[in-house]
């Protein structure tokens, strides 16, 4: 339970922390809060050379406005995430879920960005910005790049940020007035999902005009639910349509086995947290 | 009650000090109180300085050492317990900048600047914190190992409802946050007590809380 020996590092900013990035090369190891990665250095699952300390990087830290997005800095802590207006107001889904984040403590220090980066299957903040079509911001030597949301989450623990690269900010699209619910089904409060589904939905008229669900844990990545999202346009949102429409949640999707569940267990809780979850949100 | 290190039988502490001249090895720069008993081995040793239990300090320790393992190993502060050192269990809770965090899982390069507070900075023997009396009031312990991670958690989580912190068990995670048991119970849900002596923390934060006229 003693990392291994390591060279540590913590820039001030994000040109700095690129240049020590290209230095070390893939011997480093990018430290954002630490919630995950120190277990892993502590475990030896990994043994970097250097790590970076990006916690000093105050241009990381914070939510803003811009036009129609919320800009969230990749080292905004979930603890402020969870109390910003600006989140809550236009993208709730994503409050919702990081009030679901392990425990306070854990959100006092993880920070959504290395969460992200990270990319735990099981992890509460992927299903979310995938439902919310957020755009990645990526810096390297070269500049920024935007990734979208359909395309960063590439396998189990691998993201579309390469080598030499950081993801350094996320934009949001303001969901103003949509209604918003995360399920997330565990057996103690602060376990990882077992599964949990992400659901938006604009609602006009009491008929569902527009959906976007999320699922967590039903793959080696975050997924859309792209099948219950269409079967729900144009629904009436009451408890027959809606289950109607979300028994098709584990289409697609290749849930894993272990001792919370077999990956058929975990194919109905989908369908039954989508329901609940959708139902919710839709205010029904 | 009985001071740690002080029952039948046991040695005064004092004679487990080392020198100061063994000391100067293990790279602390001041506020020294115990030899390095640690082995962790790092290339480099960033010095930091912050503020713990309201007196500065500054140290120079291996990159890879915790706060936890700075605090028991390095400074004889071992009223925070290690208990999964993964950051499961939430018995090593201490305050940074009056934020409830795990010791375990930061790293005392981390604390540049910070305002650091432990079970040592809420309370002593002789004048136990309000919320400690509270505790032996309301039993919230068994054993007693986790609660030092539970008052200082406790604390940390009376300043979030009263800053209107939102949480998962409200009707509306935007909704003002309650009072509720549920709402506390999930509010503490950070800190095991393998003891189970849940009923009486909630009990002892709730009588502290009101008492203090604060957010319950």
């Amino acid at each position: 339970m003693i990392p291994a020996s390591f060279d540590y590092v913590a820039p001030t900013s994000v040109a700095d922390a690129l240049a020590a990035l290209a230095e070390a090369g893939d011997d480093a190891k990018v430290l954002a809060g630490g919630q995950s990665l120190l277990p892993i250095l502590r475990m030896r699952l990994n043994a970097p050379e250097k790590v970076i300390d990006l916690g000093r990087i105050e241009e990381l830290k914070g939510v803003s406005e811009d036009g129609d997005h919320v800009v969230i800095g990749a080292m905004t802590t979930y603890a402020d995430v969870l109390a910003s207006d600006l989140v809550r107001q236009h993208a709730g889904l994503l409050t919702d879920a990081i009030a679901e984040v392990a425990d306070p403590q854990i959100r006092h220090r993880g920070t959504v960005g290395g969460a992200l980066v990270h990319a735990d299957p099981a992890g509460d903040v992927g299903a979310p910005a995938l439902a919310l079509e957020t755009e990645f911001v990526i810096t390297g030597s070269g500049g920024e790049r935007t990734v979208a949301a359909a395309d960063f989450f590439q396998d189990l623990f691998e993201t579309a940020v390469g080598e030499g690269e950081l993801l350094t900010a996320i934009r949001v699209p303001k969901h103003t007035g949509w209604g918003h619910r995360y399920e997330k089904f565990v057996r103690v409060s602060h376990q990882w999902s077992i599964v949990a589904v992400a659901a938006t939905v604009r609602v006009d008229g009491g008929t569902i005009a527009e959906a976007r669900i999320g699922l967590t844990n039903m793959g080696s990545t975050p997924l859309r639910a792209t099948a219950v999202e269409q079967a729900l346009v144009g629904k009436a949102a009451t408890d027959e349509a809606v289950r109607e429409a979300c028994a098709a949640a584990a289409e697609g999707t290749n849930p894993p086995s272990d001792l919370n569940g077999d990956s058929d267990y975990r194919r109905h809780l989908a369908t039954v947290l989508a329901r609940r979850a959708v139902l919710a949100a839709a205010g029904a | 009650m009985r001071e740690a290190g002080k029952g039948a039988g046991a040695e005064p502490r004092e004679d487990d000090v080392p020198d100061l001249a063994t000391l100067s090895g293990a790279g602390l720069v001041s506020g020294l109180r115990k030899g390095d008993a640690v082995t962790v081995q790092s290339r480099t040793t960033p010095a930091v300085s912050f503020t713990l239990n309201g007196a500065p300090i500054e140290v120079a320790v291996e990159a890879g050492v915790s706060l936890l393992d700075l605090l028991r190993e390095r400074l004889d502060l071992t009223g925070t317990k290690k208990g999964c050192n993964q950051g499961a269990c939430g018995v090593c809770t201490v305050l940074v900048d009056g934020r409830r965090v795990l010791g375990c899982l930061t790293l005392v390069a981390q604390l540049d600047a910070r305002e650091v507070t432990t079970i040592e900075g809420v309370g002593t023997p002789e004048q136990p914190h309000d919320l400690q009396r509270a505790f032996i009031g309301a039993d919230g312990f068994q054993c007693g190992y986790c609660t030092s991670g539970q008052i200082c958690s406790a604390l940390g989580m009376l300043r979030e409802l009263a800053d209107g912190v939102p949480s998962a068990v409200a009707e509306h995670v935007a909704a003002q946050p309650g009072s509720s048991e549920l709402e506390m119970r999930e509010r503490m849900s950070g800190n095991l007590c393998r003891c189970g002596a849940y009923n009486g923390i909630v009990d002892a934060i709730a009588a502290y809380a009101d008492a203090a006229g604060g957010h319950r």
